[in-house]
């Protein structure tokens, strides 16, 4: 498929992206533009990020693959890229170096950040402790409940978390309390979002810092394949980030890419976050993307087990590369997910997050239509030490995560 | 521009816009505040619409936005309760104040016409740049609606000025960094800002954000066309909620008898 250079000179990609935006913050969208095209101009700097991600995230992380796991489902192998081995536990952490190495070389000494599961929270807090800035991270008050053990973490890093008790009280709020925070001190403070979402150049920024992903995958399947590339390349899809960041290598070559979203109880009913499968166009948090909503476009309260899927928005990429028809994009329900992190933790011993086990769920199924000599890779995008507690739950039958 | 804009261009007062939340506490609410507040000397009057992740937005204006929600009040209606407004005798421009997901769900267009319907005069997007607000310009242009342009302490020199030039209805100048809410100071090099803004513009030049009583009112008083508040009022509809359903003649009384307190003596 050849596409247009995107995103373009105002931030599209097509119809989506773009920078609404008050008017306040245009100028800083304007500044941090210029110092990230000058940064990834800068070879001291990319060579400076390459080597943070090497040292101090421990990156290359490994492709591994799942023998045991495609044995027992039967089908295609599955291949795992382990996210899940990064510094902090996740992916989060190569966006949140790049934005970090960025903020300093822009001369900014605050950061701020918002949370969802706390994942990118734990993220920023850490940077910001290695880079010497102080940190603020907004948080929902639900979220704040059901992630307690992050939002200790958080502090321990010496980050403040902000209780965030508008709207909803999740990442949605945390979102929007992060951007009125930046309206405020924009002059002196960068905002290091975690999605691959927000105005232009956020999700743009944000992939480039993650692309890291797929560039690893495609070299290390390669010379373990003598040459080849998968026949299928899976990643769950929240805001987006480890997705982009997965596909970003492979979007140009002649593979099949899914985006798994989640479809909580189901997506014929009211309880999911399958933003692409059920939403529409709209605005959110600066960037016009498919989003779920009203008629009348008010945004609504997204559901999914996963803290990190659980998003009413989707990165204006992922929006474009729907439409487009180049990523197929699936959604897998909390149960699906939970049981692939079963199946996952009994035959490989990992213990997956519920985002990533989103992903794993949707390859088992996908895995299962292709032939035994097939191969698909799945970005497991974080480990599952945080999920522990709504696991317990699920497996006491009580409390659900509402 | 129509009559009402060009009496609010050519007034010699120092202009009173005053902020409200369409639907907060309820529809009849709005009406009589706005009937209330065109009587206490109001020059124009921007209508809120409720929205569930304004952004632009502090604390009192979201819980506004809130009550609104509950009251089911959208968009349309509040584009509809403009024409009630006008039947009632309000004389002076109306402005809509939305988000804009909410005017993209509606559709520019069907806005367009909507408002030509109900006698809007004018429309405020807090979240559309002007980078990002060509094709509504247009559209506001053609149909002799004013597209309210916002510039702020951080807008670079060369837009602030292209912005001031193009202006219509009047140029709304945010006084502070951050959302909107009640403040106790205002930043230095302000004046500069409404200076350099009032040398461009063929329209009025308002300031707006944080403004809260007549001391702060008249701080700006040489150096602008006119102010706008907002959570300040809202803040007193919030705490006379009750009485504005309950008892709604005597609470518009004492709503008036607020808002005058905080006015600069010479307006009506």
């Amino acid at each position: 498929m050849s596409a247009a250079i995107v995103p373009d000179h105002r931030g599209r990609y097509g119809d989506f992206g773009g920078k609404y935006v008050p008017e306040t913050i245009m100028f800083a969208l304007e500044e941090l533009e210029k110092a990230f095209e000058e940064a990834m101009k800068n070879n001291d700097f990319k060579k400076l990020f390459q080597k943070e991600l090497a040292v101090y995230s421990g990156r290359p992380t490994p492709l591994t693959l799942a023998d045991r796991l495609s044995e027992t489902n039967g089908g295609a192998k599955i291949y795992l890229k382990r996210e899940d081995l990064n510094h902090t536990g996740a992916h989060k952490i190569n966006n949140a170096i790049g934005q970090a190495l960025l903020a300093v070389r822009m001369g900014k000494k605050k950061i701020i950040a918002e949370t969802g599961a706390g994942q990118h929270g734990v993220a920023a807090a850490t940077v910001a402790a290695k880079y010497g800035l102080s940190c603020k991270v907004y948080m929902g008050k639900e979220d704040i409940r059901r992630q307690a053990l992050n939002v200790f973490r958080m502090k321990l890093l010496g980050a403040e978390v902000v209780e965030v008790t508008s709207g909803s009280q999740t990442l949605k709020d945390a979102t929007n309390e992060a951007i009125r925070d930046w309206v405020a001190s924009v002059e002196d403070t960068f905002y290091l979002i975690g999605s691959a979402v927000g105005p232009h150049p956020y999700p743009k920024m944000v992939k480039n810092f993650q692309q890291v992903i797929g560039l690893e995958t495609m070299d290390q399947f390669s010379s373990e394949s003598g040459g080849d590339l998968p026949d299928a390349v899976v990643a769950c899809v929240g805001g987006g980030s480890n997705a982009i960041g997965m596909f970003a290598p492979f979007i140009e070559k002649e593979v099949p890419l899914y985006g798994v979203e989640a479809a909580g109880k189901g997506v014929e009913t009211d309880k999911h976050a399958a933003t692409l499968s059920k939403g529409s166009n709209g605005v959110i948090h600066g960037s016009l993307t498919k989003l779920l909503q009203t008629d009348e476009g008010q945004i609504t309260e997204p559901y999914s087990i996963s803290a990190g899927l659980d998003y009413p928005g989707i990165g204006p990429e992922h929006a474009y590369l729907h439409e487009k028809g180049r990523v197929k994009y699936e959604a897998v329900t909390d149960q699906e997910s939970l049981d692939a992190l079963k199946l996952l933790c009994l035959n490989e011993g990992i213990l997956c997050a519920l985002e990533s086990a989103h992903a794993v769920a949707y390859s088992l199924k996908l895995a299962k239509t292709m032939d035994k000599d097939k191969t698909i890779v799945v970005c497991l995008s974080g480990r599952g030490d945080k999920d522990v507690h709504t696991l317990m739950e699920q497996a006491e039958g009580g409390i659900t995560h509402e | 521009m129509n009559k009402r804009w060009t009496d609010f261009k050519n007034s010699a007062d120092y202009r009173f816009v005053p902020y409200i939340m369409a639907g907060d506490p309820c529809e009849d609410a709005t009406i009589e505040l706005s009937l209330a507040l065109e009587e206490c000397g109001a020059a124009a009057l921007e209508l809120g619409v409720p929205y569930s992740d304004p952004l632009a937005d502090g604390p009192v204006i979201q819980r506004a936005g809130i009550r609104g929600l509950k009251q089911k009040m959208n968009l349309e209606k509040t584009i509809k309760l403009v024409s009630k407004l006008r039947e009632r005798g309000l004389k002076i421009p109306v402005i809509i104040f939305t988000y804009y997901n909410l005017l993209l769900q509606l559709g520019e267009n069907r806005f367009i016409s909507l408002a030509e319907e109900n006698g809007v005069d004018g429309i405020l997007v807090p979240d559309l740049p002007f980078e990002e607000s060509t094709y509504l310009k247009e559209m506001c242009s053609a149909h002799h609606l004013a597209l309210i342009s916002l510039v702020a302490p951080t807008t670079h020199k060369e837009k602030l000025h292209k912005l001031a030039k193009e202006a219509e209805g009047f140029l709304y100048c945010i006084s502070s960094l951050g959302v909107t809410g009640i403040r106790n100071e205002f930043r230095d090099g302000l004046n500069d800002f409404l200076k350099a803004a009032k040398e461009n513009a063929a329209v009025p030049v308002l300031v707006g954000f944080g403004l809260s009583n007549r001391e702060q009112i008249l701080q700006f008083e040489g150096t602008s066309d006119g102010f706008i508040v907002g959570s300040a009022i809202v803040k007193k509809i919030e705490a006379m909620e009750k009485e504005l359903i309950s008892d709604r003649e005597e609470a518009v009384k004492e709503f008036k008898h607020f808002v005058e307190s905080m006015l600069p003596v010479y307006s009506r």
